[in-house]
């Protein structure tokens, strides 16, 4: 596998390519002329103000959504997904979903089990919690469950959708270190979209700006350092000089509650 | 290896004896329900005297000497397996059914009007076609059952389906699950909870239909027991038959239906907090 070449030497060829991504809702143009490409191994945060599409466009790329213009180009071999909201299945405990992905691929049960427990350690569950249900378990260990659901595929990429926008700050900050790293241990790349530019710097190679209206990736911005490598206080002062100086991130606090997303 | 196989057996047996426990401990409740109902049964008999309303005691003595004959044995056997059978097809085709309208939402709009004429006829006007049909067999019967019992089950099973939560159905397909792995693994477990409420009631309307149908056919079993009794004024042994007919109802109940869904519904009994479950 190429994925030995690490990220930033020059990547063989692109894991994710989007290429002219257009959709609609109801006659409504969301997404145009998107163009995107992601390096083997290379963690890329989208940001821009809520309702611009960067969702969509990550639904688009993991194929949940059927694009009405444009091609997806998928380098890697599996991805995993992680939702905003954790979307376990509340019948089952925590360990059948994470076992369910391998449930799908026709693992045996035993291998379910001991790839679930294995995930489940990844991501720092306890082993007394993966025989709870859902509703037993604390919104952070709900989205860590969801995290290992999506590891326990062993993926090469991940498509992080807003994953931690409903927890509180301290809890936020360890699950992205989590994320950091185990994308550093397991080499996959991934596309995080959020609308909080320190979660952005923190976790990525790269922050990509989304054209407020959509139409196509409005520039990107190469963050100094490896992820989980870098100064906190130097951190804020990017993130600071991105708002007051950039005029790429202009707009990245511009809320319109009418546009559904 | 073996030490910790032998270990989740026994956790696992333990667990399932723990919830039978349960299961049991519940029924207390259920007895002072039937105590108290007997007890409001008593206070009419002793108001309204033997003939109108014979004592539960008197009534039970009946049901005991009728349970002693195994003549009575094979007619309640033969109502039981009408009635099951008319059950279970319509299970079969309201499950379908349901499926189908909760999937496709055409469907549900032409099933919906199909639904409100069959709920809008009286069983009793069935049960008239049915003899007509039918004459005085078995078909008559458990086309009535049938009848009665599968809309029930479709409203059920399409509410589940309609239901069901598409975010999950989205990450499924994040993980690559094809039309029939949604389905098999999150659609019909989501119907599931729906599902067997509605049995629970198809179920009973299913024994009360089958006997109105035989006491108006005249085709044995429960339902024509108590026709002759009816006949002779035989009102202690008329009630007699009643009880056999609930107790059979409550049987199949406590045996089939709440173990299974029990089952099914552990995780939302997770939820609750101590001293509130059951």
């Amino acid at each position: 596998m190429s994925r030995e070449t690490a990220f930033p030497s020059p990547p063989p060829a692109p894991s994710l390519t989007l290429s002219g991504i257009g959709h609609a809702y109801l006659g409504r143009t969301v997404l145009d002329a998107v163009d995107l490409s992601l390096a083997v191994g290379e963690v890329a945060a989208l940001v821009g103000p809520s309702g611009c599409g960067k969702s969509t466009l990550a639904h688009i790329a993991a194929g949940l959504v059927e694009p009405s213009r444009g091609r997806v180009l998928r380098g890697y071999r599996r991805h995993g997904m992680v939702f905003q909201d954790p979307r376990l299945l509340p019948w089952a405990t925590a360990r059948a979903n994470i076992a369910y992905p391998l449930r799908l691929l026709g693992l045996s049960r035993g291998e379910r089990r001991d790839r679930a427990e294995e995930a489940a350690g990844r991501v720092a569950l306890d082993a007394a919690d993966l025989d709870k249900f859902p509703v037993e378990l604390s919104g952070g260990m709900r989205q860590r469950a969801a995290i290992a659901r999506a590891l326990a595929v062993d993926p090469d990429f991940v498509y992080f959708d807003e994953p931690f926008t409903a927890l509180d700050v301290a809890l936020k900050r360890r699950l992205q270190d989590l994320v950091i790293g185990s994308s550093r241990a397991a080499r996959f790349g991934a596309l995080f979209i959020t609308h909080d530019l320190m979660e952005a710097v923190r976790i990525a190679h790269r922050v990509l700006v989304m054209d407020v209206l959509g139409r196509g990736i409005a520039g990107s911005r190469i963050v100094p350092g490896e992820p989980g490598g870098r100064d906190d206080g130097d951190l804020y002062r990017l993130v600071g000089a991105f708002l007051a100086d950039d005029p790429l991130f202009r707009h990245i606090h511009d809320i319109d509650e009418r546009r559904v997303p | 290896m073996g030490k910790t196989m032998v270990r989740t057996i026994l956790s696992v047996l333990v667990d399932r004896l723990g919830r039978v426990g349960q299961l049991l401990w519940s029924g207390w409740a259920g007895l002072a329900g039937l105590a108290l109902f007997a007890a409001l049964w008593q206070a009419g008999h002793e108001r309204y005297g033997g003939f109108i309303l014979p004592a539960p005691l008197a009534t039970l003595a009946a049901g005991v000497e009728i349970a002693a004959a195994p003549a009575a044995w094979a007619l309640a056997g033969q109502t039981a397996l009408r009635a099951v059978e008319g059950f279970a097809l319509a299970a079969a085709a309201g499950t379908a059914g349901g499926l189908a309208a909760g999937y496709s939402a055409a469907t549900m709009r032409l099933a919906r009007p199909i639904l409100t004429v069959l709920l809008g006829v009286p069983p009793i006007a069935w049960i008239v076609l049915a003899m007509i049909w039918f004459g005085s067999t078995d078909g008559t019967v458990v086309t009535t059952v049938l009848v009665a019992a599968t809309p029930v089950v479709f409203v059920g099973v399409a509410e589940g389906a309609a239901t069901r939560d598409r975010g999950l159905d989205d990450m499924a397909r994040a993980f690559g699950a094809g039309p029939l792995a949604r389905l098999t693994t999150l659609g019909l477990r989501h119907v599931a909870a729906f599902l067997f409420p509605a049995l629970t009631v198809a179920l009973g309307s299913a024994f009360k239909v089958a006997v109105m149908a035989e006491l108006l056919a005249n085709t044995g079993g429960i339902g024509g027991a108590l026709a002759t009794a009816r006949a002779n004024l035989d009102v202690a042994e008329a009630m007699a038959w009643v009880l056999i007919a609930v107790a059979g109802l409550i049987l199949v109940e406590y045996t089939l239906v709440h173990p299974v869904r029990s089952e099914f519904e552990r995780w939302r009994n997770a939820a609750r907090p101590w001293g509130v479950k059951r």
